[in-house]
């Protein structure tokens, strides 16, 4: 019995049955870690983009460090650091929160590589062009350069968002109960694991056919509506 | 300084990354070519089978694999010991991407090669060995340095199985000295460490492909 729901073990069937109204409550936890810390990482990803294109060496090169350092170590280990060293200095987040700072942190790192190739895919000519206008730096990326790069390197983020959503699991270890979460739980008290873990394997797999299909054909349309993807 | 007491133990964990990272890049790496040529080469039942393959492993969770294949498996007879069960989750994970590079990069090789090979009387097996792999293989070899970070920052996920890894051993650390801050610090400086490493290692074995391929023929003349 969970959230109301009790399972039903007499066969595989009746059971996968009577668990999917849990898993489904899992998969909204998912869906909103996944869709909150893309959008972190969406914004954090562009700060770093730009702060790593800073005038300034020290910036440009300490930005660097940082995303290169968050992009090389590992997603789990930087969960842990946030759920456990956080509080230590007083700053006590509810492990969902921290779950998507964590997944917001490492996929700003992925992101800001996007930015930057999006950035320097646009024409010097154009720069010049701004510059030639008396336009400032900010100005230009603001009015010239950031709304150019947006539409192409959409397909691009929506891969990074499906990639999110299949890393959306580990948050389970730090007790914020998405769909894995909730299977392991069922697996603990009915001692039968294969069903509820085959279930979670099958709404992954199903999800990301979903979103890559809906990718492939942004791929086919941005450029039929004028937007070139490189 | 009570951060060098933790250095033994962490660099024990280290290793078993590091193991688990190399046996799991090397399985993947195989996967990836079979699978990867299969799509490309292979006949429409086997290519559709290379397919399933790499839609299956590239679309559910990593952590779903190690999990299902840690306490799944074992109910229906099958166990293996949890380092088994980690490269071999690891593996499949990792070869299921690498195949889509494999796949991408020799799909690329110009048609004309081909062509070309076959005016010239090439058997496929021949074409592939001689012509194609070694063009794809030069392309291929960015993305598999990114696929290698990618496996060892994976590999953090087979302490969630009880191997006694970097991570696990960190865990283990924290739960006795709560000394938190310090044993992750550590910890991440490791695994950056470690990818610097393989990093580099990687760019190594690119130029020497590169060079490689540039002379195909080298070890004949």
């Amino acid at each position: 019995m969970m959230y109301g729901y009790a399972w039903d073990l007499t066969t595989p069937l009746t059971y996968a049955a009577s668990i999917l109204p849990i898993l489904l409550i899992g998969l909204t936890v998912t869906l909103q870690a996944a869709a909150a810390g893309f959008a972190l990482a969406l914004v954090l990803g562009l700060a770093f983009a730009l702060l790593r294109r800073s005038r300034i060496k020290a910036v440009a090169l300490a930005t660097a460090f940082v995303v290169e350092f968050l992009r090389d170590t590992p997603l789990l280990v930087q969960l842990f650091f946030l759920y456990y060293v956080l509080p230590d200095y007083g700053i006590t987040l509810p492990a969902f929160l921290t779950g998507v700072i964590a997944l917001g942190l490492q996929y700003s790192a992925y992101t800001s590589e996007v930015y930057r190739g999006g950035i320097e895919a646009i024409p010097r000519g154009q720069w010049e062009a701004a510059t030639a206008l008396n336009m400032t730096r900010w100005q230009t990326y603001r009015d010239i350069v950031i709304p150019q790069m947006v539409p192409r390197i959409v397909p691009t983020m929506g891969n990074y968002l499906v990639a999110m959503l299949k890393e959306t699991p580990v948050l389970s270890v730090v007790t914020v109960l998405e769909m894995l979460g909730l299977a392991n739980m069922i697996g603990e008290r009915t001692f039968e694991y294969l069903v509820p873990l085959s279930m979670v394997g099958i709404i992954f797999l199903l999800l990301t056919l979903i979103c890559s299909a809906g990718i492939h054909r942004l791929e086919k349309v941005l450029p039929k509506a004028g937007i070139p993807l490189r | 300084m009570d951060w060098l007491t933790y250095l033994p133990s962490l660099a024990q964990g280290a290793l078993v990354t590091a193991w688990i990272t190399l046996a799991s890049i090397a399985i993947g790496a195989a996967l990836a070519f079979a699978a990867g040529i299969a799509r490309v080469e292979g006949g429409r039942a086997v290519s559709t089978l290379a397919l399933c393959y790499t839609e299956v492993f590239r679309g559910t969770s990593l952590l779903v694999q190690l999990f299902w294949l840690y306490y799944a498996l074992p109910l229906v007879g099958l166990s293996f010991d949890p380092v088994t069960t980690g490269i071999v989750g690891l593996s499949l994970h990792v070869g299921a991407y690498g195949s889509e590079i494999v796949r991408g990069a020799l799909s690329a090789v110009p048609v004309a090669q081909r062509e070309a090979a076959r005016a010239l009387n090439f058997g496929r097996v021949h074409t592939l060995v001689r012509i194609c792999l070694p063009q794809a293989i030069v392309e291929m070899m960015p993305a598999f340095g990114n696929l290698a970070i990618e496996t060892l920052k994976l590999s953090s996920l087979v302490s969630l199985i009880s191997i006694a890894d970097l991570t696990f051993r960190a865990q283990s650390i924290r739960n006795i000295t709560l000394d938190s801050a310090t044993v992750y610090t550590l910890t991440l400086v490791g695994y950056f460490l470690m990818s610097l490493v393989l990093m580099l290692a990687m760019r190594l074995i690119e130029r020497m492909v590169r060079r490689g391929a540039a002379f195909p023929r080298a070890a004949h003349a």
